[in-house]
């Protein structure tokens, strides 16, 4: 299941390098969509934590990223999506500081700073699912 | 993995990230400075970041810790010629890069290089003074 069309790619996070093609691949996207520069470096970040998160704690998955619109405004969605144990206490891992791993715990809650729509699904021993937006100002 | 070259100018190891870094690669270059820095007895570290697109809370852990790991062999360390975006970024992130000197580029970190050098030889100035002094009162 690999589709490539201009408005939507994918990659699969399977090692470190993987989370820098990620970063490569939102870059362009969010080139394409027109956004500001400050605007693609927030959502480049947001996307290296997400795409971390997924290797780390998902045990790797994949990443879908596909040009979006509101009908008055273009954006970009990214999304991450990982077979891996789930996240038990999603408020947890969405507060400042908070790890259960060696990071900083900023990467849930920084990236839901740095996009416009943040959305989580996950299910204990069934993996999870983070989807970001950011669009064009 | 990409490595990162480190240079060295005088007394000052100079990193120059030029690639999107990989995290392997981030661990690597923390590693292969502190060895430099033992190797060379190195007073300074400059790491130069006018050519990255982002700094995520990974690779800005890496200043912190490089800062505090050549504080350990007494070198500073300056962060310089971080991009506008990077900066708002960062500080929406949440990530303060807490006691990690900044400089606008990599001309102004040399010279807070050099004046942390200089006050350096000053203070070691004062600790020979303090052992000559009690040499001397040891002998009297």
């Amino acid at each position: 299941m690999n589709t490539t069309t201009a408005d939507r790619d994918e990659l699969p996070i399977a090692g470190d390098d993987d989370v820098v093609r990620v970063r490569q691949l939102v870059r362009t996207f969010a080139v394409k969509a027109k956004l500001s520069l400050v605007d693609q470096t927030k959502l480049v970040t947001a996307a290296s934590e997400l795409a971390r998160n997924t290797l780390n704690y998902g045990g790797g998955g994949v990443a879908a990223v596909e040009l979006v619109s509101n009908g008055r405004r273009p954006g970009i969605r990214a999304v991450f999506t990982d077979e891996g144990p789930g996240i038990p206490n999603i408020d947890l891992a969405l507060t400042d500081g908070w790890t259960s791993g060696s990071g900083l715990g900023l990467g849930m809650s920084g990236a839901r700073r740095l996009v416009d729509e943040f959305e989580v699904e996950t299910t204990v021993g069934r993996g999870t699912t983070v989807s970001i937006v950011k669009w064009a100002r | 993995m990409d490595r990162v070259p480190i240079l060295r100018i005088g007394d000052v190891l100079l990193v120059s990230i030029q690639v999107d870094l990989q995290d392997q690669s981030v661990l690597a270059l923390q590693e292969d400075l502190a060895e430099q820095i033992t190797a060379t007895g190195a007073h300074g570290v400059i790491i130069d970041i006018s050519g990255v697109e982002i700094v995520d809370s990974f690779i800005g852990r890496m200043f912190a810790t490089i800062a505090s790991t050549s504080r350990l062999f007494d070198a500073d360390t300056v962060v310089v010629g971080m991009r506008p975006a990077v900066a708002i970024t960062l500080v929406e992130l949440g990530l303060t890069l807490g006691k990690v000197r900044t400089a606008l580029d990599l001309e102004k970190g040399l010279v807070i290089l050099r004046r942390s050098a200089a006050e350096r030889l000053v203070s070691d100035g004062l600790d020979e003074s303090d052992e000559h002094d009690e040499a001397v009162r040891a002998d009297s």
